[in-house]
C-alpha cells in the first residue's frame, strides 16, 4: 500500500498572529512556522502503517513557497521515504484556497497513484477543514473524515470517526481519503539521526502550471479584522462572592 | 427570490436542533428548502415543514440514507443542485463531512462556519482558531456554507406549514459503508453543546485530581474539559482538549481550573458566555479574559464551590 500524506506549512500553534492594522491580512513575517499538527498526526499514522508492514511507502507532498520543503524534511525525518513540492507564490492561508488545493492533489495522484491519501483534517491557519473531502470528491473516491482509528481489514480501511455524538466506524474501499482527527495518535519526535538521514531523500519539484490546474482564488478576503476584544472582569474574594456574582449578576446558575 | 436548500440533521427520529440554527442563516439568503434523507424519517420530515420560515421540505425515504455515508448524500444533493442558488448545512460533524464534497461536485468553493451573512455572496467567518475575523466574498453563482449555530438563533421549531415532497433516492456510490455507532454513554452533557463548562488544566496536578472538577460538573449538568497542557501531561484523553487544536465551545458558563490561558486554549473558549477563572497564579493570562477571577488554591476552591452550588440548588 502507497500512502501519500499532504502536509502544509502553518504558523506555530502557539504563536498569536497578528491582524494587519489596515485590515489586509494577518502579519506572519518573522514568526515561528511549522508543520499543521494535524498533519503531523497524519504523518505519525502514516508510519505506524508502514511499521506494522501494511504500507510499503509513504509520500509526503507539500504546496507553498521554498520554504514548505522544510516541512517536507520535517515528515521525512518523522519517516516519509520521499516528497513532492508544488512551488506556489500564493499565501497558502488565504490566496491558495481549499478547491484549488485539492486539484493540485488531484493532478499529483493521477502521477502517484496512492492507495490511501492520509491528512489532517484541517489546517490551523484557514480553519476550513475541506482539502479532504474536497479532494476525495474530484477523484471519486471515498472519504473518512475526523479519523480516531484506522485499521486495513481485507483490502478496506475501516476507520472510527469523532463525531459530535460519539464514534462511528465506517468501511472505505481502496484508494480511499482518510482525514485525521487528534485522538488518532501521538507524533513522535524525529531523532536526530533521522534528520540527517531525511537531508538525503529526493524532493520532487513540481510547477503548478505544469500540472494544468486552475488555482485562481474562488473567494475575495475583504477584509481581516481583530475579533471583538474581550475585557478582563473583576476578581472576587472568595466562593460566596463568586457565586453571588454568577446568580444575580450573571443569571447562569 | 434565492433559493436555498438545507440539509437536515437527524437521527431518523428527531430533526437535531443544529439545523434550526443552519435554518435561521439560510433565510438570509433566500427561501429556504429542507432537505430530509433518512430511512422512515417521516417524522423528521413533519418536524422540519413545522419549522418557522421553511417554504418546502424535500423528503427522501430510502434505506440507504438510514446512516448515510457522506458519498450518497452529496450525490443526493448534487443531484438536486439545478434547482438551488445556496447549499447550507450546520457546522457540526454530519456538515462538514458532507458539504465540501458537495462544493467540489459543483466545482465552487465553499464557506466553512460562518457566523453572519453580511450579502447573499459575502460572509464573515473566523481564521486562526478566532484570532482574526475575515470577510470574505464568493465569485462562484452557487454558495455552499456550513454555520456556526453558536452564532446565529435558532429558528423557530414551530409556527411554519411548509408542503413536503417526496423524492426518489440517487444510486447508491457503494464507495463506504456504516458499520457501526458507539454514542458516549455519559451523564454528562457533550462538550461542544452543554450548557456550561467545568475545565482543568495543569494546575490540576493528576488526573485523579479531576474529580474534583468531575463532581462540579455533576452539580452544575455541566461538561467536563481540559487544557492541552493537562492532555500532555496525560491527566485526561485528549476528547476532553478544549483549545485551537481540540474542541471549540461556547458555553453560557465556562469555569477554567488551575489553566495559565495559553493562546491556544483561549482560542478554543474566549467565545464563552461568562468565564470564570481559579487559579493560584494571579498574573495567569487567563484572568485576562475571564468575567470573575478567583486567585486561589484550586484543591480548597473547588470542593467549596460544589458545596455552594450543591446548596444553591437545594435552596
Amino acid at each position: 500500500m502507497k500512502i501519500l500524506v499532504p502536509v502544509k506549512r502553518v504558523v506555530d500553534y502557539n504563536v498569536r498572529v497578528r491582524v494587519k492594522a489596515d485590515g489586509s491580512g494577518l502579519d506572519t513575517a518573522n514568526v515561528k512556522m511549522s508543520m499543521n499538527p494535524f498533519d503531523e498526526i497524519a504523518t505519525e499514522e502514516a508510519i505506524r502503517l508502514k511499521e506494522k508492514g501494511v504500507a510499503s511507502e509513504i509520500v509526503a507532498i507539500s504546496i507553498g513557497e521554498a520554504k514548505a520543503q522544510e516541512t517536507l524534511r520535517t515528515a521525512m525525518a518523522m519517516g516519509a521515504d520521499r516528497s513532492v513540492h508544488v512551488l506556489t507564490d500564493a499565501a497558502t492561508d488565504t490566496e491558495l484556497q481549499p478547491l484549488a488545493v485539492a486539484k493540485l492533489l488531484q493532478a499529483v495522484i493521477e502521477r502517484e497513484s496512492p492507495d490511501v491519501v492520509l491528512m489532517g483534517k484541517q489546517a490551523i491557519d484557514d480553519d476550513s477543514n475541506q482539502t479532504g473531502q474536497m479532494l476525495a470528491a474530484l477523484l471519486g473516491w471515498p472519504q473518512a473524515t475526523f479519523a480516531s482509528r484506522v485499521e486495513a481489514v481485507d483490502g478496506e480501511l475501516h476507520v472510527t470517526r469523532e463525531v459530535d455524538a460519539g464514534l462511528e466506524t465506517i468501511a472505505v474501499k481502496l484508494p480511499a481519503v482518510v482525514t485525521v482527527d487528534l485522538r488518532l495518535n501521538e507524533p513522535r519526535y524525529a531523532s536526530l539521526p533521522n534528520i540527517m538521514k531525511a537531508k538525503k531523500k529526493p524532493i520532487d519539484q513540481l510547477d503548478p502550471a505544469a500540472l494544468g490546474v486552475d488555482t485562481a482564488p474562488r473567494l475575495t478576503y475583504l477584509k481581516v479584522e481583530e475579533p471583538p476584544k474581550r475585557e478582563a472582569g473583576v476578581r472576587v474574594e472568595d466562593v460566596p462572592a463568586l457565586i453571588e456574582k454568577l446568580k444575580s449578576e450573571a443569571g447562569v446558575i | 427570490m434565492a433559493e436555498v436548500l438545507v440539509l437536515a440533521e437527524h437521527d431518523n427520529a428527531s430533526l437535531a436542533k443544529s439545523t434550526l440554527h443552519a435554518v435561521a442563516a439560510a433565510a438570509a439568503l433566500g427561501q429556504v428548502t429542507v432537505l430530509v434523507a433518512g430511512a422512515g424519517a417521516g417524522a423528521v420530515a413533519q418536524a422540519a415543514a413545522a419549522v418557522d420560515g421553511v417554504a418546502k421540505v424535500v423528503h427522501v425515504d430510502d434505506e440507504a440514507y438510514a446512516n448515510p455515508v457522506a458519498e450518497d448524500v452529496s450525490a443526493l444533493v448534487v443531484a438536486m443542485a439545478d434547482g438551488y442558488d445556496g447549499f447550507v448545512a450546520a457546522s457540526s460533524t454530519f456538515g462538514k463531512n458532507v458539504m465540501p464534497r458537495v462544493a467540489a461536485l459543483l466545482d465552487v468553493a465553499q464557506i466553512s462556519d460562518i457566523v453572519e451573512v453580511v450579502s447573499p455572496d459575502t460572509f464573515k467567518r473566523f481564521i486562526y482558531a478566532g484570532n482574526a475575523l475575515a470577510t470574505v466574498k464568493t465569485t462562484d453563482a452557487k454558495r455552499v456554507l456550513t454555520v456556526r449555530t453558536t452564532a446565529f438563533a435558532a429558528a423557530a421549531a414551530t409556527g411554519g406549514s411548509a408542503e413536503v415532497e417526496t423524492l426518489q433516492a440517487v444510486a447508491p456510490t457503494d464507495l463506504a459503508r456504516f458499520l457501526g455507532r458507539e454514542v458516549t454513554e455519559s451523564e454528562r452533557p457533550d462538550l461542544t453543546s452543554a450548557r456550561i463548562v467545568v475545565s482543568g488544566g495543569r494546575g490540576m496536578g493528576s488526573g485523579e485530581n479531576f474529580a474534583i472538577l468531575e463532581a462540579l460538573a455533576d452539580q452544575l449538568g455541566a461538561a467536563v474539559g481540559a487544557s492541552r497542557a493537562a492532555v500532555d501531561a496525560g491527566f485526561v484523553p485528549n476528547d476532553y482538549q478544549v483549545g485551537q487544536t481540540g474542541k471549540i465551545v461556547a458555553p453560557e458558563l465556562y469555569i477554567a481550573v488551575g489553566i495559565s490561558g495559553a493562546i491556544q486554549h483561549l482560542a478554543g473558549m474566549k467565545d464563552s458566555k461568562v468565564i470564570v477563572a481559579i487559579n493560584k497564579d494571579e498574573e495567569a493570562p487567563i484572568f485576562q479574559v475571564a468575567d470573575y477571577g478567583l486567585v486561589g488554591d484550586l484543591f480548597q476552591i473547588v470542593p467549596q464551590l460544589t458545596e455552594a452550588v450543591k446548596q444553591t440548588r437545594a435552596a
